[in-house]
């Protein structure tokens, strides 16, 4: 795995097998573009929701708009990434009883990798293109130093790596139910939706919660403090700000080991 | 060392809390490269879950495995290039998109060289006859042509081995006979070593040398095609059409089974000629029609379950 000529290869045949869904999908142009405008204004309605709320208050657990809609993109930039890359591991129960599993596993690329690329779906982008254009328009508020240009990125990278965790873990638990991809919603989609407020709006159990047993807190909630130059409001050590890129690790390492299990506790299909 | 290798391989599955299920239950044999081999059992016997086995896609409670020198489910991925598999009720292909697509995706994951690629292709497309298919998405081909694309998918890269699990289920007569046909060139020309699922004995009769009968997880026979028939102590059958009604024929080496009208059904043994029997039968009766029937295979394994 940690052969980097392995991981170049693994990475080209997720392109390669992705092209071709592109590809098949482009057949029907006008459609494309179509669902994938649609994606776009459905998600902004989203943010557009946060916005009205800041027509009857003027700030949300202590943040303004502006920053708000930093943590919003952050977090939705991250999942929308994870989403469009491997989220369609969330569909792994159908692939099991299709059978598909099976003839992925007899082919010569590692079983993660198709399953993610399997039916890959560009029109995705448009929800990272949403959640990018808001983090873009909280960024003109952010007072801009290196480090703190320096750790946006590394949220982003850190915080697509924790969604990309939380949807292969969570995945595998399909290994032994085959059908349960709603469980694995409620921490993947859920997880985002918290991190899309301040978690400073939330009571200070939850915010425990949120940083020790189910670490998204760390997908931009303690980075961004540190960009906006916030003090904790639950009064966490500033090294926290800079933990994200270890959490992402971490969990990705847990998320794999998870996977393998799943892989080899495979019971396959009748027939 | 033998290309598969398999020593008392047993798979079991944890149903509910109950008791385990065997599906497999030590089952011990050798392929040698080049071999042409029949699995056969009935539903459920285990003969999927041991070509899961054998392919990676399971990994086995029990047991000692080796394919190619390597432990399937270990490596996987690595063993993937050099085995294909056909799931006969299953397409390898992607449903939506064209054939083409499909075998171009396989040469890059599979990484076969360009020229090799093109030349296998070509091959297969002429000896299955389906050049004018390459355009045509896998969801509009019939059930044998798009056998006939999952059988080029699988052999594009060249694998010393190709595993068939029910290859010609479904298919009509003229397509099972071409597919046959192919398959016995395949091994021809390249020595690929063929495993065989399938429930129509004709695919053994026609293809495989070596019979290995499962049942309920266990091996019941591993031997040549003519043994397991002699092993059945199987019969043929003389089915003759009199001219009118008669009791039942009485002739020396033959046992009338059966009367209904003017037909009777008499049996010999299988290894038996059936010249002096139809000499016989013609001399003392006046005979309309005759045939007789090859012993049924199915009738030999379903002996051998009942002998066991």
């Amino acid at each position: 795995m940690a052969d980097p000529r392995a991981l170049a290869r693994h990475a080209r045949a997720y392109v390669d097998i992705s092209a071709l869904w592109v590809r098949a999908a482009m057949a029907y142009r006008a459609s494309w573009w179509m669902l994938t405008i649609g994606g776009f204004l459905i998600t902004g309605i989203d943010f557009v929701g946060i916005w009205i709320l800041f027509h009857n208050v003027d700030a949300l657990g202590g943040f303004t708009l502006q920053e708000v809609a930093f943590l919003y993109g952050g977090s939705g930039v991250a999942m929308a990434l994870a989403d469009l890359f491997v989220g369609r591991i969330e569909r792994i129960g159908q692939m099991i009883r299709l059978g598909k599993l099976d003839q992925m596993m007899v082919r010569p690329v590692p079983l993660l990798v198709q399953v993610c690329a399997d039916e890959f779906a560009l029109r995705r982008i448009a929800r990272v293109l949403q959640a990018a254009l808001v983090l873009g328009w909280g960024c003109t508020y952010v007072d801009w130093t290196p480090s703190r240009a320096l750790l946006t990125g590394v949220m982003i990278a850190a915080g697509t790596a924790i969604f990309f965790a939380l949807f292969i873990g969570f995945a595998c638990i399909q290994f032994w139910t085959t059908d349960s991809a709603e469980v694995a919603n409620a921490f993947t989609y859920g997880g985002n939706t918290l991190t899309s407020y301040p978690l400073s709006v939330f009571p200070s159990e939850v915010v425990k919660g949120l940083t020790f047993f189910f670490p998204i807190a760390f997908v931009n909630w303690y980075p961004s403090l540190q960009v906006l130059g916030r003090d904790d409001p639950f009064g966490y050590p500033d090294w926290t700000q800079y933990l994200s890129p270890v959490v992402a690790v971490a969990l990705v390492a847990l998320a794999l080991l998870v996977w393998r299990t799943g892989v080899r506790q495979y019971r396959s299909t009748g027939s | 060392m033998s290309l598969i290798e398999v020593r008392d391989l047993r798979r079991t599955f944890r149903v509910r809390r109950r008791d385990d299920v065997v599906a497999v239950h030590d089952v011990s044999f050798d392929i040698e490269p080049g071999e042409m081999v029949g699995y056969i059992g009935p539903n459920g016997a285990g003969k999927s879950t041991t070509i899961k086995m054998l392919t990676g896609i399971l990994v086995p409670t029990s047991g000692h495995l080796r394919v190619a020198g390597v432990d399937p489910s270990k490596r996987r991925t690595a063993l993937a290039s050099r085995i294909g598999v056909v799931f006969g009720q299953r397409t390898t292909l992607w449903w939506d998109l064209p054939l083409r697509d499909s075998f171009e995706l396989l040469q890059k994951i599979y990484r076969i060289p360009p020229a090799r690629y093109r030349q296998n292709l070509d091959r297969f497309l002429e000896l299955l006859d389906l050049g004018d298919l390459l355009d045509t998405p896998v969801r509009q081909l019939s059930l044998g042509q798009r056998m006939r694309g999952d059988i080029t998918a699988a052999l594009l890269h060249d694998p010393e081995i190709l595993y068939l699990d029910e290859p010609t289920i479904g298919l009509d007569v003229v397509s099972k006979g071409r597919l046959r046909e192919f398959l016995r060139a395949l091994n021809a020309e390249r020595a690929t070593t063929l495993l065989l699922t399938t429930h129509d004995l004709q695919d053994i009769e026609a293809l495989c040398d070596r019979v290995m009968v499962i049942d309920h997880g266990s091996l019941v026979f591993d031997g040549a095609l003519t043994q397991l028939q002699a092993r059945g102590g199987s019969s043929r059958t003389l089915v003759v059409d009199l001219v009118d009604e008669r009791p039942a024929i009485e002739v020396p080496g033959a046992v009338t089974v059966r009367v209904d009208g003017p037909r009777q059904w008499l049996t010999f043994p299988a290894d038996a000629s059936a010249a002096p029997i139809v000499s016989a039968v013609a001399a003392g009766y006046d005979v309309a029609d005759l045939s007789i029937q090859e012993p049924d295979i199915e009738d030999v394994i379903r002996e051998l379950y009942a002998g066991r």
